[in-house]
């Protein structure tokens, strides 16, 4: 805003945001804290800020103790693999909806949309039933698919919006000039909407990282991700807080990066480009 | 102008995907209905039989269901009336003038990736835990008697946490909105004498009314379905007290193994949303015309 405003007001208004901030974050802040913290201080009372014996034990036992990596390794597989493949099934469509509209590309637009509305617990019976009979419980390629199907609706709307926003005329030249539509797809038209692709991939990477429903309840060990690994945590065995932190902070820590750098394209994609 | 050629590479390049996503919506869907009216047991397979609209009976006689509806309905209503309220506020205070603006949004939108499981166990032992949590720690200090936030407010507990989750998710839309504001015509109407008050009742509410709509129907769909909270909080628990829809479908689905009594809850839980997901769409629907 161009209005001048006194410092005065400024300091107040910055004081009041930064304590409204700090607040929001304070859980993931203690967290953080608390995961190097030795156990018994985890758990202090009165409960230590920062004077702590700080210690890497935390992270070095849930690794050993609990397998710790193997977990995370599933949920990187998981997370990147049904984004690539949910890219791969995208970009063509949206590519063709945005440049080659029908007379019912807005029905479609809206029907994919709808088949995001379907509540998980809605399907949870056949989906169940269908992976045990086909033997993909418990497996990192079944999960992968579900994921995919879950977000593609998503995928698909994003890069619309993005693709939309490309000059057609530029294609138009790029065909005069006798390029291919496969050439004019890779050459032309990737370059041009590789932003617009790559916030795409940072959101459904964090969905697909942080997704709590099919993880959960489609895998037991093999396949399970840091969603299940994290719930694991739910029944109490003594002390463990330091740990439970430890396991969270590992577990949280990549996303809430790409999160932070995503956050500008995050609301369009997010209100499928009802809110820009 | 599209060629006849390229219409067709373009119809092709659509094909996959509408085809999973064909797939995708009507198997499962047609499963559901087709175990809903079939007597199916995980654990007695061979007792198989179609059964009218007997799992439907069954479900709605669950002494659990009117509760879970109710529940389901209570946390979908506290966090939307939490993070909207809280929302416009906070939109409001970051987008004045401030230093570090960049910092404090990133620092607000943060609670939005923790992934649900980790938000809630967080909050469950490092916060609301009776013996030393941080609430109750905060209690002892102050000379109250620690309060057991999920075993005596398990529901107003999970609402807690959830909007904690669901915050930034408001705010930051909120925020957004209203940045595409346009000064002049606040100016305009601070120049004229508007008090702040009706400035924020007749500029800028109206112009954030979709932005609101949005985040309504978006979150709406989302926590219809909230389950991973809820499960490893209280299990639905003590007794009922925070089962909701889809927690319950679960327990009859993978707990007690009766695939056709779920799969009649499946479609209950379709029906609920999709009376939501019709306004949503509306909404969404109009604005592609703009």
């Amino acid at each position: 805003m161009a209005r001048t405003t006194s410092i005065q007001r400024k300091s107040l208004t910055t004081a009041a945001a930064w304590a409204v901030a700090l607040l929001l974050f304070f859980p993931i802040l203690w967290t953080f804290l608390t995961a190097f913290k030795p156990e018994p201080q985890a758990v202090a009372s009165p409960p230590i800020f920062l004077g702590f014996d700080w210690t890497l034990q935390n992270f070095i036992d849930v690794n050993e103790q609990r397998d710790y990596f193997r977990y995370f390794v599933n949920s990187i597989i998981i997370a990147l693999g049904s984004t690539a493949l949910g890219i791969a099934l995208a970009v063509p469509a949206a590519w063709s909806m945005a440049f080659v509209p029908g007379a019912r590309t807005k029905d479609l637009l809206m029907w994919m949309l709808s088949t995001k509305m379907m509540p998980a617990v809605g399907v949870l019976v056949p989906i169940y039933l269908m992976f045990n009979w086909l033997g993909l419980l418990d497996s990192r390629i079944g999960l992968t698919v579900i994921l995919t199907l879950m977000n593609l609706p998503i995928i698909v709307w994003m890069l619309y919006t993005y693709f939309k926003e490309i000059p057609g005329e530029i294609l138009e030249a790029a065909r005069m000039d006798g390029a291919s539509l496969r050439n004019e797809i890779i050459h032309v038209l990737t370059p041009m909407a590789l932003p617009g692709i790559a916030s795409t991939v940072l959101l459904n990477i964090i969905l697909a990282w942080n997704e709590a429903f099919w993880t959960i309840n489609l895998t037991v060990t093999d396949a399970a991700p840091l969603t299940k690994f994290i719930a694991g945590f739910s029944s109490p065995q003594g002390l463990f807080y330091a740990k439970l932190s430890a396991a969270s902070t590992l577990a949280i820590a990549p996303i809430l990066i790409m999160g932070w750098f995503s956050q500008k394209q995050l609301v369009r994609g997010l209100t499928f480009g009802a809110v820009k | 102008m599209a060629t006849q050629s390229s219409r067709t590479a373009a119809r092709l390049m659509l094909s996959p995907t509408v085809i999973l996503l064909l797939i995708w919506m009507i198997v499962p869907l047609a499963m559901t209905l087709w175990f809903s009216f079939q007597r199916y047991n995980l654990l007695y397979p061979d007792r198989a039989g179609f059964i009218w609209f007997g799992n439907y009976v069954n479900f709605l006689a669950t002494p659990a269901f009117v509760g879970a509806i109710f529940n389901t309905l209570i946390l979908v209503g506290g966090v939307l009336a939490i993070t909207v309220i809280l929302g416009i506020a906070i939109a409001l205070l970051i987008d004045q003038p401030i230093w570090g603006q960049g910092v404090v949004r990133i620092l607000v939108i943060s609670p939005f990736f923790i992934m649900p499981p980790v938000a809630a166990l967080i909050w469950k032992n490092m916060f609301m835990n009776p013996t030393n949590g941080l609430f109750a720690e905060a209690a002892k200090f102050i000379g109250l008697a620690p309060f057991d936030f999920l075993g005596q407010a398990p529901l107003a507990s999970i609402i807690l946490i959830v909007a904690w989750q669901w915050l930034p998710f408001a705010t930051l839309i909120l925020l957004t909105a209203l940045q595409s504001l346009s000064s002049e015509q606040l100016e305009a109407a601070e120049m004229d004498g508007a008090p702040a008050f009706s400035r924020f009742r007749h500029i800028i509410l109206p112009h954030m009314a979709r932005a609101i709509t949005v985040v309504v129907l978006i979150q709406t769909i989302f926590l219809l379905g909230i389950f991973g909270e809820i499960l490893v909080t209280t299990n639905g628990g003590p007794g009922t007290a925070s089962t909701t829809l889809p927690y319950l479908i679960y327990k009859e689905a993978l707990l007690d193994f009766d695939a056709g009594t779920a799969a009649a809850g499946g479609v209950v839980a379709v029906i609920l949303a999709n009376v939501v997901a019709f306004f949503l769409m509306r909404a969404i629907g109009k604005n592609l015309d703009a």
